[in-house]
């Protein structure tokens, strides 16, 4: 069912790596209530992973545990080969982890341009002082991030709004935004959370296309949490399917799709 | 119409993140610039100097700080009379212990205390937010004034409590004590105002002000992204005490001369600056120099208007003076909440396609 470890080629062409991330019997638990139940699976280095499942299955509570917002009870992370200790989220960054959120999560006070280049946080160095008078490195520094950022403006087609606060968007330009300021921090795995909630099909597909082509051109390793099924056997490489914070399910759209648990827990069962 | 872009290109990226990036606005500053310190200074005069133009320097200074915490960083303080006083103390210490060092590095030095002080009681935003950090800070504000009142060592243990500025000079000019001239003073508080309004705006366009705005916005995805909200938030305490400790040392040193902590420095200055850094506009560098001028200038307005020109008596004066300007801070809160430089933003937009409506 799984994958063969030393990657494999997908069948429209693209080459996927080794684990980059591994998931080890994590168990998740708020007090009395078990939101995520001895779930193992990995994300390999440049494939497009989805998480699938009802609503409460524990899939938000699953990205919040990769983006290292929640401490699994049990189990492990493995990055890069590496277990990932108890991280503050802040350090998880660092580590090349970026994510979007399932309700926009931006910065509303701050234009476009300042929000993506807050994604880019990570990369820069330069000092206090040498900030407050704006010479030398910093301003040098500024100038080289802003044209990786414009990059990324071209990339996402949001030319005309950089200068625009983010307060004024309307809502599918916001969720580029938010993926843009994800990808300007040059992740190494990419965390999208229902990146296409809410949006009308056009908007969809104008948000595919980008999923694809991040893939595509950077490279960059995909999780994504999403409900329009249609999507997610479109995009995606592998699928984990959940339900009631058990892992029901793991595998290419197709097997996923004749998966009879899987079924059973979107249709329902016959009692009787 | 006169105040457009068209044919104003940038081809730079620097170009572009400038501080004035329409050419209007760039001219129109060098413009202040000449005629603050070009002008003004030759034909200021005491009563000029003392009742408008050095408190609206200082507190210029001291509404920068206040803004870089609350208005960008989104820190509430209640705090900023008791860390002028800081300021204040400390400069008083500086120029007793070491008289031959000059009062420009005094002042620098009396602001880096500050700063030290205000990370110290910055540590508590950590952990609350809101209108509790600003009950957090309210007690920095009554803890510094009982400590510059009740221990004697920090008032040189004179007789009266009182500290009083000794007479010290910037390149040969006295800038504090009697013999001061207005020309001077106003030149001394304008150079630190200068370079606080500098350092300010250029600390807000980059890495740092980003870091700050996005605790300020959410501070959860901030976290997220990578920013470490305990460096962020003491940063902001830190610079922003450095602003409003130079403030404090120069309210002391060059306006007052002498002063007593808790009339100085009490808890009515706290408000008074935010009231500047709320109706300036939170967020904006203008916004607080905007906020400083609005309350310096109307009462001084106001008096002029109503004792001078209407011959009213002192007293009545005095208090329909209290009374318009807290009205007015009212309608004007209520009509832009977003404050003057809000005010000064939309006129700006207005006047870049007069006279088309579009």
């Amino acid at each position: 069912m799984n994958a063969p470890s030393e990657g494999y080629i997908t069948p429209d062409g693209r080459k996927i790596g080794g684990v980059l991330m591994e998931m080890k019997n994590i168990t998740l638990r708020f007090g009395g209530v078990v939101a995520i139940k001895d779930i193992s699976f990995d994300i390999r280095e440049g494939e497009i992973r989805a998480i699938i499942g009802p609503n409460g299955a524990g899939k938000s509570s699953m990205l919040n545990v990769i983006s290292g917002f929640y401490i699994p009870t049990e189990g492990e992370v493995w990055f890069k080969g590496r277990k990932r200790g108890p991280m503050k989220p802040y350090e998880v960054a660092r580590l090349g982890i970026a994510r979007t959120f399932q309700n926009i999560a931006l910065f509303d006070g701050m234009s476009v341009l300042d929000n993506i280049l807050t994604g880019r946080l990570t990369l820069m160095k330069s000092g206090l002082l040498s900030q407050a008078f704006w010479y030398g490195a910093a301003a040098k520094e500024e100038d080289e991030h802003r044209e990786k950022v414009e990059k990324i403006i071209d990339f996402l087609e949001i030319q005309n709004i950089r200068k625009t606060p983010v307060g004024r968007l309307p809502y599918g330009l916001k969720k580029r935004v938010e993926l843009a300021r994800a990808l300007a921090a040059e992740p190494r795995i990419l965390l999208l959370d229902e990146p296409m909630a809410g949006m009308n099909v056009e908007e969809k597909e104008d948000m595919c296309r980008f999923i694809l082509d991040v893939n595509d051109e950077f490279g960059t390793t995909i999780a994504l949490i999403e409900h329009d099924m249609g999507v997610v056997m479109d995009l995606s490489d592998r699928v984990v399917v959940m339900d009631y914070g058990r892992k029901i399910g793991d595998g290419t759209p197709d097997e996923v799709r004749n998966n009879q648990d899987v079924i059973d827990a979107y249709l329902g069962v016959a009692h009787g | 119409m006169f105040y457009r872009e068209a044919g104003d290109f940038k081809t730079s990226y620097r170009e572009d993140s400038q501080t004035f990036p329409i050419k209007f606005d760039r001219y129109r500053y060098y413009a202040v610039l000449a005629v603050a310190f070009g002008i003004i200074p030759f034909v200021i005069n005491d009563y000029w100097a003392n009742a408008v133009f050095v408190p609206f320097l200082i507190y210029s200074i001291a509404a920068i700080g206040l803004n870089i915490l609350t208005g960008y960083a989104g820190q509430v303080s209640l705090g900023t009379g008791g860390f002028m006083a800081v300021g204040a103390y400390a400069c008083y210490k500086l120029m007793t212990a070491f008289p031959d060092i000059s009062i420009f590095i005094h002042v620098i030095l009396a602001g880096g205390i500050t700063a030290g002080v205000g990370v110290l009681f910055g540590l508590p935003s950590l952990r609350i937010k809101g209108f509790y950090l600003a009950v957090a800070t309210l007690a920095a504000q009554f803890f510094l004034v009982w400590l510059f009142n009740k221990v004697p060592w920090f008032y040189n243990y004179s007789a009266s409590g009182q500290i009083t500025a000794p007479d010290r000079t910037v390149l040969g000019y006295f800038v504090t004590g009697a013999q001061t001239t207005a020309t001077a003073k106003y030149l001394f508080c304008l150079v630190m105002l200068t370079l606080v309004a500098v350092v300010a705006r250029n600390l807000t366009r980059g890495t740092v002000g980003r870091k700050w705005m996005a605790i300020r916005d959410m501070d959860i995805a901030a976290e997220i992204i990578g920013v470490n909200p305990l460096t962020t938030k003491l940063t902001a305490f830190m610079v922003s005490s450095f602003f409003i400790g130079i403030a404090g040392a120069l309210f002391f040193a060059v306006y007052l001369g002498a002063a007593e902590v808790g009339e100085a420095f009490g808890i009515q200055k706290s408000f008074l600056i935010l009231f500047m850094v709320i109706i300036g506009g939170l967020g904006s560098i203008f916004g607080s120099f905007a906020g400083a001028a609005f309350l310096v200038l109307l009462p001084v307005f106001l008096k002029n208007l109503l004792v001078g020109q209407l011959g009213w008596p002192t007293d009545l004066a005095a208090h329909i003076e209290l009374m318009i300007v807290g009205g007015l801070i009212v309608v004007f809160l209520i009509a832009e909440p977003h404050g003057l430089a809000q005010l000064w933003r939309l006129a700006k937009e207005k006047l870049r396609l007069w006279p088309f409506p579009h």
